[in-house]
């Protein structure tokens, strides 16, 4: 119950508490106080504390101004004056942080599945299974059920790549076979993905025949779940996919991609007819994504289990706000029940080396700052693109460079809270000799 | 803000539809309040005496959740908090973080002189601008208030960049304190140990403080009520940044938990700016290149949730640039699209057999583009037609591009192919093809159709380029 004084009655308050007067203050007019007996603003409290007389005035000044008095018209200079004398008090205030989790996320993401072992008709030795979030990832609402997952580039012939990335690959990179090996064996790629890019018509036109062989030879190298992507020709990637998918009946492998601008009905046929997952390429736009799942599901008859979504993925510095911004309201969309969004999701993270900053020897641009050695700048643009995209609710990531994978690796089983790595004081950071 | 619609703004405005503010009606000024995209001082009559009890319960209604701190005095200052939201595409993040590079007070002078030197002019071009550095977080390393005090001293003669002073002792802070108390510094740290004293500082001082408290948010809240108490509430608070394994996770969580009652709870008491401290990455790495690296990681991290202030403390061009580009990408603004000047860009160095390429104003459009040119060392002209920031898709379906636009876009800018070029001919994106006629009627010039994807330019010019 508030108590009101008036602030002529302010010095028989303080009697009692043997203060005589309030030095310096003069008070024209008449105001009322209100002072909140049970709060914690004590003057007595502040007395014992052993706070002279004028903080004592001080700190009422305060809190009437704090109640929406005029003081400082009234005190004039004395107000001005008040800041140095604020009342600490004698110990901390005793408080419990506490938050609640989120009850509008009751939807999970879509498991998926991608590998078959012998047991269900493949010869994969392991398989990984994406998606099964209930909360945005490394949320403390609900934990991820199954880490990131990272799938490693091969190409059916050779490309052109950034020299940082390239090193890696110069022994392998005419052989997709070899390739694969080594990404498995030496790299830690839980997946790789097969890029048929020499069947485009304006590169080597490959034969379908010829494409698939090559899918067989990878499928035989390595045995993890593996990726089957096109070469991103509209009018080849079907037959081309067509082919793949029936190559590698029964391995549940994640065909690339279905997309709006070719015959995704094809793309989906072969995924059904040979026990495949389809991977749901739209650009940048949630609508679409919506949109082209919606009719993967009802005029294709993909099952739920069988679709994995590509939103795309634009490079840190040339898009990745979009890409990012795109990812999460899919993500949380899906959340809050969007069945048509619920999918997990996968990143063309390999995207990242377009960035110039990635490969570039230095900036064009004479007015920039030293960009330093490319052989850092091009790893670390792949990662911090992928690690956005996985706080935005990303699952598989597509990569290229060994030592990105890596990170990438370390820094998302960091974040779902999977990695036993040594305590660090940070108590007394400021002082480190570093 | 505790309002959602412009009606409950309207409410509290004058109603004269006066215009002063810009705005045709005092609705449309109301909804540039709930969008943030103008302030409440932006409307005259309100700052009127006879509005002033309207003008004050405004800004209450209006006042961010998460309060905003300035560091720093006059045109060198940082603000950073601000925020509404907890996901950009709800409106957008306010107030970029603020990267603030250390140096320590047992650097010898030189070495002090040539790191601040480098903090004060790193840049990095991006769509228009620079991209910069923030701060200079000074570590008293040394423990001693009179080095502590030099090297403050040191600092503030070469830099005007707002300052972080670091010391959990309250003496050494002091120490720095007489020195650049009237640029407002941010003080760091008051903890559950040193409170009273630093107390004790920022009321005589009267400068903004980092609350510290290392996984421990009872006694961080308890700080924040705290000081809150004393009348402080220009603070930022650090619940710790654990640089690896499980415990970095529960960092991460901290931040969550922080923003979301900040925001979603309107937990008063908690609502402030965060810090985060990426160079802890240095105390579980001996590796320099693997420190920074990692740094970086905990950076993008930290930037894309919610951390307000970074202090970090790898110079190398291969941190700094993916740290201010995620920066960038997560506070740029999602409601407008990202335009460049319309106009005509040289790429490399174009004469008069050179190509003619058009594109739109879309800043993501033209970069790619251009740096797709570029890149294949292709010397050019690049027209970045004024679209209003669509893509090349979207703007020939929507008309925002058409032949005679385009057309009149090369007039507009003053670009005469008859001078410029020796071939007459320009060549419009695959993605416009259907444009191709229009545009010889408009323009006279002869018109080639590039490739869908800028990608295959060097291709396409393989078969097309020099025009028969």
């Amino acid at each position: 119950m508030a108590k009101k004084i008036k602030l002529s009655e302010l010095g028989s308050l303080f009697n009692d508490m043997d203060v005589e007067s309030l030095e310096g203050v003069t008070i024209e007019g008449e105001i009322e106080l209100e002072m909140d007996t049970g709060g914690g603003l004590d003057p007595q409290l502040a007395y014992m504390l052993g706070h002279e007389t004028a903080q004592i005035s001080r700190h009422l000044i305060n809190i009437s101004r704090l109640l929406g008095y005029p003081v400082d018209q009234l005190f004039g200079s004395m107000a001005q004056a008040a800041v140095p004398g604020v009342i600490r008090p004698g110990q901390l205030l005793s408080s419990k942080f506490e938050v609640n989790k989120i009850e509008e996320w009751k939807n999970p993401i879509q498991e998926v599945t991608l590998g078959a072992t012998s047991s269900d008709g493949g010869t994969r030795t392991s398989t990984i299974t994406l998606g099964g979030e209930n909360a945005l990832p490394y949320y403390f609402d609900s934990p991820m059920p199954h880490h990131n997952h990272i799938t490693m580039d091969v190409f059916d012939m050779p490309i052109g790549m950034a020299k940082a990335v390239k090193v890696n690959y110069e022994d392998v990179i005419e052989s997709p076979a070899e390739w694969a090996k080594k990404v498995v064996n030496d790299y830690g790629a839980d997946m790789v993905t097969i890029h048929l890019i020499s069947t485009d018509p304006g590169i080597k036109d490959t034969s379908p025949r010829e494409a698939a062989e090559t899918v067989a030879d990878v499928l035989q190298a390595v045995d993890v779940p593996i990726v089957i992507g096109g070469s991103g020709n509209p009018e080849k990637d079907p037959e081309v996919l067509e082919k793949a998918a029936e190559v590698a009946e029964g391995e549940r492998v994640l065909l690339a991609s279905a997309s709006l601008n070719l015959d995704y009905e094809r793309i989906a046929k072969a995924a059904n007819d040979y026990g495949h997952v389809v991977l749901s390429w739209t650009q940048l736009e949630i609508n679409a994504q919506k949109e082209l799942n919606r009719k993967l599901m009802k005029q294709c008859n993909v099952k739920r289990e069988d679709i994995v979504m590509d939103p795309t993925t634009a490079a840190l510095g040339y898009g990745l706000d979009y890409a990012y911004t795109n990812m999460e309201r899919i993500r949380l969309a899906g959340l809050i029940g969007d069945e048509e969004l619920s999918f997990p999701m996968s990143s063309g993270t390999t995207n990242a080396w377009g960035a110039r900053e990635a490969w570039m020897v230095g900036s064009p641009l004479k007015e920039d700052s030293d960009w330093g050695p490319r052989e850092y700048r091009g790893p670390i643009w792949e990662i911090v693109t992928g690690l956005t995209l996985s706080l935005a609710g990303n699952d598989l990531f597509m990569m290229m460079h060994p030592g990105s994978v890596a990170v990438l690796k370390e820094i998302t089983q960091s974040l779902q809270g999977s990695l036993e790595r040594n305590a660090v004081d940070i108590s007394d950071w400021v002082t480190a000799e570093v | 803000m505790k309002v959602n619609s412009p009606l409950e703004v309207y409410k509290f405005l004058p109603q004269t539809n006066c215009g002063d503010c810009g705005e045709a009606t005092c609705m449309a000024f109301a909804s540039h309040m709930i969008d943030r995209s103008l302030k409440l001082e932006d409307c005259p009559p309100l700052l009127e005496d006879k509005f002033k009890k309207k003008y004050l319960k405004l800004a209450e209604l209006l006042a961010p959740e998460i309060r905003e701190v300035i560091v720093g005095t006059g045109e060198h200052t940082v603000s950073v908090g601000g925020d509404d939201i907890l996901y950009r595409h709800q409106l957008t993040f306010f107030n970029q973080p603020a990267l603030a590079v250390d140096v320590w007070d047992t650097m010898s002078e030189d070495e002090l002189v040539e790191r601040i030197k480098f903090i004060n002019e790193y840049k990095k071009f991006y769509v228009g601008r620079f991209l910069k550095l923030d701060m200079v977080a000074i570590r008293s390393t040394s423990g001693d208030p009179d080095k502590f005090k030099q090297a403050v001293t040191s600092v503030a003669g070469n830099t005007e960049l707002p300052l972080i002073l670091c010391s959990l002792d309250p003496k050494v802070l002091k120490a720095g304190l007489e020195v650049v108390a009237d640029r407002k510094p941010l003080l760091y740290a008051a903890t559950k140990d040193n409170w009273q004293d630093v107390a004790d500082l920022v009321v005589e001082y009267n400068v903004p403080l980092v609350l510290f408290s290392p996984d421990d948010l009872d006694t961080l809240k308890s700080l924040a009520a705290t000081f809150l108490e004393m009348g402080r509430d220009d603070l930022v608070l650090d619940p710790g940044t654990n640089p690896q394994g499980k415990s970095l996770r529960e960092s991460f969580e901290n931040f969550l938990m922080i923003r979301r009652a900040g925001i979603k709870e309107g937990q008063h008491e908690i609502a402030f700016p965060l810090l985060a401290v990426p160079m802890t990455a240095y105390l579980a790495n001996d590796d320099p290149v693997s420190a920074s690296y990692w740094e970086t990681v905990l950076a993008s991290v930290f930037t894309v949730r919610y951390g307000d202030i970074m202090i970090l403390h790898s110079i190398e061009p291969y941190a700094l640039l993916p740290e201010l580009h995620i920066r960038d990408t997560i506070y740029t603004d999602p409601r407008t699209p990202v335009k460049v000047d319309p106009k005509v860009y040289e790429v490399g160095s174009p004469d008069k057999d050179s190509p003619v390429f058009v594109t739109t104003n879309f800043a993501l459009t033209y970069y790619t583009v251009e740096s797709d040119l570029a890149s294949n060392g292709i010397d050019c002209y690049l027209l970045a037609t004024d679209t209003d920031g669509l893509g090349v898709e979207a703007a020939v379906a929507g008309g925002q591009m058409t032949g005679q636009k385009v057309s009149d876009e090369f007039k507009r800018v003053g670009f005469d192919f008859g001078e410029m070029t020796g071939h007459n001919t320009v060549i419009l994106p695959g993605l416009a093809a259907r444009l191709q006629g229009d545009m010889e009627d408009a323009s006279g010039l002869k018109v080639k159709i590039g490739p869908p994807d800028s990608g295959r330019i060097p291709g396409w010019m393989e078969k097309n380029w020099p025009p028969e």
